[in-house]
C-alpha cells in the first residue's frame, strides 16, 4: 500500500525565479515582469498543498520491458534508465487543487498572472519531487536514478493507467487522471526512480537525455 | 426494524477497514476488491461475519469502487450482486443479537468533475445511479455515501441516491488535515448543502485518525441537525520493514471514539487500518451509553463549495451588480455570451466585500435555462462566494440549483399559489434558502398586517413541504416612497414583525425605496441603516456605492456588532482615498490631446491596465472611439507584438501589454453601449480547446490578443466535443476556427475536429496550435495553419480576414 509524505512548512526550497521565469518563457525578466512574478508568489504560496504518495517496488528489466512485479511497462529507454535497479520507487506528486482554481480565475481576468502562477506551479512540483527524491535517499540510505515518468520518451502515456490505480493517487493524494490521461490537479507528477548502488554522482542538467533538442524549454 | 426507525434511537456500529485486510490476504496494489466478491465470496464473506460478530449493526457490501467507469455493466451487475449475496451470508451466519442491516457502499469515482476535472456532472450522477439501482435491486437496506473528497462528486452520489432510492443515505467525507476536503469545503459548508438534500446522517472517515479529525467532528457535531458519523484510520500508516502498520492501537482508538460518542457522534466504524478487533473494543466502550439527543440547530445558513454563510446578528450584503435591468453594457455582455464581462463583475464585487452575489442573467433574447446554470458553474470555477440564483422562470432554477455546488440562496418564492408549487419542490430536493415576497395573488398588501399575514401562509405553506422557517428569508418589499409617503414606515414594521413575531430571518431590496428622486443614494443609505435597526439581516444592494458602505460599517460599528470598531476603521481607509482619488480626473482632465494619447501607448506598452483605462476614459471625451483603436492602440500593440516576435520581449510582457490594451478596450465598449453604436469586429473566429483537454492557457492567450487586433472571438472554452465547433462555426458563419490541444493522447480529437469541420463546412479554415505540434503534425492533420505563437494566429488571422 502506497505511502504519503508531505514536507513541514519551510522544508521546500524558496521559489527559484529564475526557473519559474524558464517555465513561463522569459529568459531575461525586465522589473515589471519580476514583480508580478513576486506577486503571485504571494497569492500562490498560501494555497499550496504539496503531497507525495509513493511506493517501492521491485523491478528487473529486459531490453525493452520493465517488470515491476504486478505490472509491466514496456519501454526500452526506461529498461535502460533502470538497468541494473533491483528496486524502483513510484511517486505522485502534486501541488493541490486550490492552485487551480487560482489559475482558472486568472486565466479570466489577468492571463500575464495565470502564465506566472502555472510557471510557479511547475517549478514548485519539481521542487516537490527533487525534495522527496533527496528525503527518499538519506531515509533509507540509498541513491537514486533521475526520475522516469509517462511521456518520456517511448514510455507511453497509457503507463499513467497502470500506475494510477497501484499508487491510489486519488484517495490518497487526491490526484486524479482524466479520460485524456492528463491529470488532475494540473500541476502533478508521476515518475519512477531507480535505487541504485551507484555511488551519487553529481546529478545532471534534467534536460541532458531529452532528445527534444529544439524545445524552448531547454535549459 | 427499518434502520431509519433504528438510526432515531440508536448509537449506531458500522464495521471497519477491508481493504488493508484484503491486502493481508493476498490483494494487490490497484486490484479491484470487488473482483474478489466474484473470485474469492468466502474471504469476503468471512471478513464481513467477524465484523458482525465484533458488533457491526451496518456492514457495507464489498461495493467502494463497483461503478460503470471501473467495470463493463455486466461485470458490475455481477460485483454487485455477488457483494449481496456475500454480505446477506455473513449477517445470516453471525450469530449475535443486535439489528443487523446490509449497506450499499458508493466510494469516489475517482475522476474530478468540472470545471477542475474532466467529468461532466450529470455523468457522474449516472454512473452512480446504475450502482444505486443495482444496490437496491440485490437488497440494501441503506447506502452509505463515502470517503468523498470534493463536495460536487459528493452531491452528485447523494443525488442519485435520493432519485434511483428511497433508502436513507448515510453520507462521510474525507477532511485532510487542515479540516477541509480536498476541494475546500469546511464541515460547516457540507453539513449545510447535504442537510439541505435530506442526507440522513453526515461526517467524516479516512485520512486521518480519531485525535485529527477531532476538530472536524466537533464543527459537525456544532452544526448539523442530524446524526454524526465518525469513522476514522486507525491513525497514520507507516511502513515497518516493508509492511504497512497504523499507529493508533485498539485500545486508544475505542477511547479517543468513544469520547467523541460523549460529545454527541451517533454513527461510529472504523476506515483503513481498523479491524473486527477494533470494532469489538469500541463496541464494548460504548454499548452502554445512552444516545445523545439529535437537536435541531434552527440556522438560516447557505454554502459555496469552500464554506457556510449564516445569517445572524452582522447584516450580509448580496452584490447586485449581475443583472442585467438597466445596464446596457451588461446585456450587451449577454447576448454577446461575453461571459468575461460577466465574471469579471462576480469578482470586482468580491473585492468590494460582498457575502454573497445575485446571479440574474434574465433578458427576452436569452435561452434562461441554457445559461442561468452555465453562469452559475462559470462563476463557481473561479470565485467561492455563495450565490443567490435569481429567476422567475423555475425552468431556469432548476437545472441552476442542480448544477450548484453548494446550498444556494434562491431568489424567490411569493405568496402565489403557483410560485410556491413550483419552487417549494426544489427547495426541498436541491436544499436551499429562498427569499420569499409577501406579496401573493392580490398584489401587494398596502399595510405590514397583509404582508406578516402573507408571510405567515408562506411559512405554512413552506412547512406542508417539509421545508421549515430557518430556511426561508423574507423580503417585505420596499417600495419607492415618492409614490406613497408611508411606504418606508409600512416595509419597516413588517420587517420588524416578521424579525420578532416569526422569528424569521429578512432580506430587502434596497435601493427601490427612492425611486423617481433625485440624489437616491442619500435616501438609499439613510433607509438602510433604518432597516438594518428593525432587524434586517441582508440586503440586496450595490457594493459600489460609498454611502451604502458606510451606512453598512456606521450601523455595525454602532451597533455593537464591531469590537473595537475594527472593520469600521478598515473599510474606512477605503472612504478616504476614494475621496482623495477624486479630484484627480479634473487635473487630468486638462491635459492636452495628444499628450494623452502618447500617454495611452505609453501605458499600454508598459503594460499598466489600470493607466490605460483611466487614459481612455479621458481621451473619449474629446476623440472618436474607432480613432483611439487604430491610431492609438494597435499602433502601441503593434510595437510591442514586433519586439516580441524579435525576441526583444518576453510572453509575460507581451500579455501584460495586452492586458492594458484589453482594459483601453473595456472603456471603448462601454461608451459605445451607451451611445448605442456597434462594435462588431473582424470575423468571427471560434477558438476551443479540443475535447478531452483541459489545458486552455495558450488559447486564453490567443484570444487576448486576437481581441486586441479588433477580431470578434467566441470561445467555447476547454473540452469541448467536435459538434459542439461545427456547429458554431456554422451557425456563426465564422470563416476562421481556432484550436488547441496539449497532449498527443488529444490531438486526435483535433484531427476528429478538422475532419468534420472540412466535411461540414468546407470554406471555413482552421488555425492550430499546441504543445505537442509542430507544422508537420499539424499538416497531417489537415490543419490548414499552424501557428507556433499567440502573434502568429493574429497576423494569419491578418491575412486571412485582411487589416
Amino acid at each position: 500500500m502506497s505511502q504519503v509524505i508531505c514536507p513541514a512548512p519551510g522544508e521546500l526550497p524558496p521559489l527559484c525565479e529564475r526557473e519559474a521565469l524558464r517555465y513561463a518563457a522569459c529568459r531575461q525578466p525586465d522589473e515589471q515582469t519580476l514583480s508580478l512574478l513576486r506577486d503571485c508568489w504571494q497569492e500562490a504560496e498560501p494555497v499550496l498543498r504539496p503531497q507525495v504518495c509513493w511506493l517501492q517496488l521491485p523491478v528487473t528489466t529486459t531490453e525493452d520491458l520493465c517488470d515491476l512485479g504486478i505490472f509491466q511497462l514496456p519501454s526500452r529507454k526506461l529498461a535502460a534508465h533502470l538497468a541494473g535497479c533491483q528496486q524502483v520507487v513510484l511517486l505522485g506528486a502534486t501541488v493541490g487543487v486550490e492552485l487551480d482554481r487560482l489559475i482558472a480565475r486568472n486565466s479570466r481576468l489577468s492571463p500575464a498572472r495565470a502564465l506566472l502562477l502555472q510557471a510557479i506551479g511547475t517549478e514548485r512540483v519539481e521542487a516537490l519531487c527533487d525534495w522527496f527524491c533527496a528525503h527518499y535517499e538519506t531515509e533509507h540510505n540509498c541513491s537514486l536514478t533521475a526520475r522516469f515518468s509517462p511521456g518520456y520518451g517511448d514510455l507511453p502515456l497509457e503507463s499513467q493507467q497502470k500506475i494510477f490505480p497501484v499508487l491510489d493517487c486519488s484517495r490518497k493524494i487526491g490526484l486524479t487522471l482524466n479520460g485524456s490521461l492528463l491529470m488532475s490537479p494540473s500541476k502533478s507528477v508521476t515518475a519512477l526512480a531507480g535505487l541504485t548502488d551507484q555511488p551519487p554522482i553529481i546529478k545532471r542538467s534534467k534536460c541532458a537525455d531529452c532528445s527534444l533538442i529544439t524545445c524552448s524549454f531547454r535549459r | 426494524m427499518l434502520f431509519r426507525e433504528f438510526l432515531k434511537d440508536n448509537i449506531v456500529f458500522l464495521d471497519g477497514g477491508m481493504g488493508t485486510l484484503l491486502q493481508a490476504r493476498g490483494l494487490r496494489p490497484g486490484e479491484h476488491p470487488e473482483r474478489w466478491n466474484v473470485s474469492h465470496p468466502d474471504v469476503i464473506c468471512d471478513l464481513q461475519r467477524q465484523y458482525y460478530d465484533a458488533g457491526s449493526n451496518v456492514v457495507s457490501a464489498n461495493t467502494f469502487g463497483a461503478n460503470s467507469l471501473q467495470f463493463s455493466h455486466e461485470e458490475l451487475e455481477q460485483v454487485i450482486c455477488a457483494a449481496f449475496e456475500c454480505v446477506k451470508a455473513a449477517r445470516s451466519s453471525s450469530t449475535t443479537p443486535q439489528e443487523k442491516f446490509v449497506a450499499l457502499d458508493l466510494g469516489p469515482t475517482g475522476r474530478l468533475l468540472k470545471p477542475l476535472g474532466d467529468l461532466d456532472f450529470e455523468e457522474a450522477v449516472s454512473i452512480f445511479a446504475e450502482t444505486v439501482r443495482l444496490g437496491v435491486r440485490y437488497g440494501a437496506d441503506l447506502i452509505l455515501i463515502e470517503t468523498m473528497n470534493d463536495s460536487y462528486e459528493t452531491k452528485a452520489a447523494l443525488l442519485a441516491a435520493k432519485e434511483n432510492s428511497d433508502l436513507p443515505v448515510l453520507v462521510s467525507n474525507a477532511y485532510g488535515a487542515d479540516g477541509k476536503l480536498m476541494t475546500g469545503a469546511s464541515p460547516a459548508a457540507m453539513v449545510a448543502m447535504l442537510e439541505g438534500m435530506g442526507a440522513d446522517a453526515i461526517g467524516t472517515n479516512c485520512s486521518l485518525g480519531p485525535k485529527q479529525l477531532r476538530p472536524v467532528v466537533e464543527e459537525l457535531l456544532a452544526c448539523a441537525s442530524v446524526p454524526v458519523i465518525l469513522k476514522p484510520n486507525a491513525g497514520l500508516p507507516q511502513s515497518v520493514d516493508g509492511k504497512t502498520v497504523f499507529d493508533v492501537t485498539v485500545d486508544s482508538f475505542a477511547a479517543e471514539v468513544s469520547d467523541l460518542v460523549h460529545r454527541g457522534v451517533r454513527v461510529i466504524g472504523g476506515c483503513c487500518g481498523t479491524t473486527p478487533e477494533y470494532i469489538r473494543a469500541l463496541h464494548d466502550s460504548v454499548k452502554d451509553l445512552p444516545p445523545c439527543p439529535v437537536t435541531s440547530k434552527k440556522q438560516t445558513v447557505i454554502s459555496s463549495f469552500t464554506h457556510a454563510v449564516t445569517f445572524g446578528p452582522t447584516p450580509l450584503l448580496i452584490g447586485e451588480r449581475i443583472n442585467p435591468t438597466g445596464k446596457k453594457r451588461f446585456k450587451q455582455a449577454l447576448v454577446e455570451g461575453d461571459m468575461d464581462y460577466i465574471l469579471s463583475e462576480g469578482v470586482s464585487q468580491q473585492e468590494q466585500g460582498v457575502h454573497i452575489l445575485d446571479v440574474n442573467v434574465g433578458l427576452p433574447e436569452i435561452d434562461e435555462k441554457t445559461l442561468l446554470p452555465e453562469t452559475v458553474c462559470q462563476l463557481q470555477a473561479i470565485l467561492d462566494l455563495p450565490l443567490q440564483i435569481d429567476t422567475s422562470d423555475p425552468l431556469a432554477m432548476e437545472p441552476a440549483l442542480r448544477r450548484y455546488n453548494g446550498k444556494a440562496l434562491v431568489n424567490s418564492v411569493s405568496g402565489k399559489q403557483a410560485s410556491m408549487e413550483a419552487i417549494f419542490p426544489l427547495v426541498k430536493k436541491y436544499g436551499g434558502v429562498v427569499v420569499a415576497l409577501t406579496l401573493d395573488d392580490d398584489g401587494i398588501p398596502a399595510d405590514a398586517d397583509g404582508r406578516v399575514a402573507i408571510a405567515r401562509k408562506i411559512l405554512d405553506t413552506a412547512a406542508s413541504y417539509g421545508i421549515g422557517p430557518e430556511n426561508l428569508l423574507f423580503d417585505p418589499l420596499a417600495m419607492t416612497i415618492s409614490a406613497d409617503p408611508q411606504s418606508a414606515q409600512v416595509t419597516l414594521e413588517a420587517l420588524r414583525r416578521i424579525r420578532v413575531e416569526l422569528g424569521c430571518h429578512t432580506s430587502l431590496g434596497v435601493s427601490n425605496i427612492s425611486f423617481g428622486l433625485p440624489s437616491r443614494e442619500a435616501v438609499n443609505s439613510t433607509f438602510f441603516t433604518m432597516a438594518l435597526h428593525n432587524g434586517l439581516s441582508a440586503a440586496i444592494m450595490n457594493p459600489f456605492s460609498q454611502d451604502m458602505r458606510k451606512a453598512y460599517f456606521a450601523y455595525q460599528a454602532l451597533a455593537g456588532l464591531d469590537p473595537n470598531c475594527q472593520a469600521y476603521i478598515q473599510a474606512a481607509t477605503g472612504f478616504v482615498s476614494a475621496a482623495a482619488a477624486a479630484p484627480a480626473p479634473t487635473a487630468t482632465a486638462a491635459a492636452a490631446p495628444e499628450q494623452l494619447s502618447s500617454r495611452l501607448q505609453h501605458a499600454i506598452a508598459k503594460g499598466l491596465a489600470d493607466r490605460a483605462g483611466q487614459v481612455t476614459a479621458e481621451l473619449l471625451q474629446t476623440m472618436d472611439p474607432l480613432q483611439i483603436v487604430n491610431q492609438e492602440i494597435i499602433p502601441a500593440l503593434d510595437v510591442v507584438g514586433m519586439q516580441y516576435e524579435r525576441k526583444e520581449l518576453y510572453l509575460p510582457q507581451l500579455l501584460m501589454s495586452a492586458e492594458a490594451a484589453k482594459s483601453a478596450f473595456g472603456r471603448i465598449k462601454t461608451h459605445m453601449a451607451s451611445t448605442g453604436s456597434s462594435s462588431a469586429g473582424r470575423g468571427p473566429i471560434v477558438l476551443a480547446t479540443v475535447h478531452g483537454d483541459i489545458h486552455d492557457i495558450g488559447k486564453n492567450i490567443v484570444k487576448l490578443l486576437l481581441e486586441n487586433y479588433g477580431f470578434a472571438v467566441t470561445d467555447l472554452g476547454r473540452d469541448v466535443p467536435p459538434e459542439t465547433i461545427v456547429e458554431t462555426a456554422i451557425r456563426l458563419q465564422a470563416p476562421l476556427v481556432g484550436l488547441s490541444a496539449l497532449m498527443t493522447t488529444t490531438v486526435p480529437a483535433m484531427e476528429e475536429t478538422i475532419r468534420q469541420l472540412k466535411q461540414q463546412y468546407p470554406t471555413c479554415r482552421t488555425v492550430v496550435g499546441g504543445a505537442v505540434l509542430t507544422r508537420d503534425y499539424a499538416a497531417r492533420i489537415g490543419a490548414d495553419h499552424y501557428a507556433k505563437d499567440a502573434m502568429e494566429t493574429v497576423r494569419y488571422a491578418e491575412t486571412l480576414l485582411g487589416n
